[in-house]
């Protein structure tokens, strides 16, 4: 049951695929202007992560490994399109907005690495929950950047007005930069950051150090 | 199969009939010797990737065919939305197909000649009919400044009307922009000469610059502007820059869209074209003449 639960929440802080494994970047700037929009990606995505980790890992014994990503690229697209079909039926307004990016799951790094990295060596039921993982991982980010796009952009919280804009009579002054997608560098930038204050076992290794010249050996001092 | 036993619990006699059928053994006679063999033999990667293929294709149809008529359903409210929208008439709570059914009336117009034509207003797709080369009419390279190729004979066109009077007409148009053909509706007076507003629903523009076409900002800009000149030509269009409205001929412009100027002439172009005789110039004669 730990095990599970570890599978579970670790990709929210310990090991999150944006903040950690800075996976599925694109998607993350492209649609987190607005939070409903952000909230159906993060839902698609998760549900496209743990159904394709779970089906892939139920016939992992028999991929052949020369096809393995061309089968996993089939099953994360088969579900991706079954998914852009039920948003088109069910939430056709969003799926206008969402455009392109639905089907651009397909490509996000955060399914084909999942897929590649434990549903090939794991259980079915577990691949799902760490599918079911890494989704509220993304979910987690992508909702945070939202939060600050919309809040800041346009002064609304899922359409509702939260800053009365200064062109309604109000006083906020809406910031268009937390319109456009660079902001949401500087916010997901912000969040590593704050991850890595928080937890310091996330920070990296230098790849090489800095010689220091000054105090090098072989000084005259 | 241990799978084979537990599924048989369930389904009961169909898969005793299952069973007893002679291809069924023979596929799972195929199937346990496939599953026995390496991953990496031939003919295994082949079956492995025909059943996927095959398994996959099944279940993309399944929710293809079974969505399609919500779907269907959702982009002909779409539609009604935009036209709304463009009429003015869109608050936000507003009952769409009520609104629609009570104040906007389709009509089919013969394009060339102006008159209405009879027929199902309902049922006619004005874009399906632009590429049937039986519905359609060829353009020379003169008269396509638009980039449309051909248009077709019929349009389906939308008056709001209050009482007998014409409030506004709403003209469907289309043309290419940068990266693809945008699609839209133009609302005009009665007088066929001043515009109420534009809305292009369906447009694949760089977004943040071509597809600021879709800002409700920049369509205000077109509320009140002119159509013809004196002499009767299109005058209408987009400039470079920001129109300065103390000038003479300021009713004729539209701010460009900054940063796009292949769609901003492309704008320019389908106003011109659909304007034109070529379009709804002799539609929008008919109904200054005869109301």
């Amino acid at each position: 049951m730990t095990d599970t639960k570890k599978v579970l929440t670790d990709p929210l802080v310990n090991n999150n695929p944006i903040t950690l494994q800075v996976l599925g970047i694109c998607s993350a700037l492209a649609v987190t202007s607005q939070m409903s929009t952000s909230l159906i990606m993060a839902i698609a995505l998760t549900a496209v992560t743990a159904c394709s980790s779970a089906a892939i890992s139920a016939i992992r014994n028999h991929i052949p490994s020369s096809i393995r990503i061309i089968v996993q690229m089939t099953i994360i697209a088969s579900l991706v399109i079954i998914v852009d079909q039920i948003l088109k039926a069910f939430v056709y307004d969003v799926s206008k907005q969402l455009s392109v990016f639905v089907g651009l799951i397909i490509t996000n790094c955060i399914v084909m690495g999942r897929a590649e990295a434990y549903a090939m060596k794991n259980p079915p039921m577990a691949s799902f929950i760490d599918g079911i993982g890494n989704g509220l991982g993304y979910s987690l980010i992508l909702v945070i950047v939202a939060f600050f796009r919309e809040l800041f952009g346009s002064g609304k919280l899922l359409g509702i007005d939260i800053f009365p804009l200064v062109k309604d009579g109000g006083w906020y002054d809406p910031n268009g930069m937390m319109l456009l997608p660079p902001s949401a560098f500087f916010i997901i930038g912000f969040i590593i950051w704050v991850f890595r204050q928080w937890k310091p076992e996330q920070n990296e290794a230098a790849d090489f150090k800095i010689m220091d010249i000054a105090h090098g050996e072989g000084g005259h001092h | 199969m241990p799978n084979e036993n537990k599924s048989c619990k369930y389904m009961g006699p169909l898969c005793e009939k299952l069973e007893k059928c002679e291809h069924y053994q023979k596929f799972a006679k195929y199937r346990d010797k496939v599953l026995a063999l390496s991953n990496d033999s031939l003919e295994k990667t082949i079956a492995v990737a025909l059943s996927l293929c095959f398994v996959c294709a099944i279940l993309v149809s399944i929710a293809a065919v079974a969505l399609r008529p919500l779907q269907i359903e959702n982009k002909a409210l779409d539609m009604k939305k935009n036209i709304l929208d463009v009429a003015g008439l869109l608050q936000d709570g507003t009952d769409i197909n009520a609104a629609f059914a009570e104040k906007i009336e389709a009509k089919l117009v013969d394009v060339a000649t102006g008159e209405y034509v009879e027929g199902d207003v309902e049922a006619y797709d004005q874009r399906k009919a632009a590429k049937d080369p039986k519905q359609n009419v060829a353009l020379t390279k003169d008269q396509d400044i638009a980039s449309i190729k051909v248009r077709a004979k019929i349009a389906k066109v939308y008056l709001v009307k209050e009482g007998d009077t014409i409030k506004s007409i709403i003209l469907p148009v289309h043309g290419y922009g940068l990266w693809s053909t945008m699609y839209g509706f133009l609302a005009v007076d009665a007088d066929g000469q001043t515009v109420q507003s534009i809305n292009f629903y369906d447009q694949g523009e760089t977004p943040g610059l071509g597809a600021e076409v879709v800002n409700p900002n920049w369509r205000a800009l077109w509320k009140g502007k002119k159509v013809y000149d004196e002499s009767g030509a299109v005058a209408l269009g987009l400039i470079k820059g920001t129109v300065d409205n103390s000038k003479p001929g300021s009713e004729f412009q539209v701010d460009g869209l900054a940063g796009a100027t292949l769609t901003s002439v492309g704008v320019t172009n389908l106003v011109k074209f659909w304007m034109s005789q070529e379009g709804f110039a002799a539609y929008l004669d008919k109904v200054r003449t005869k109301g």
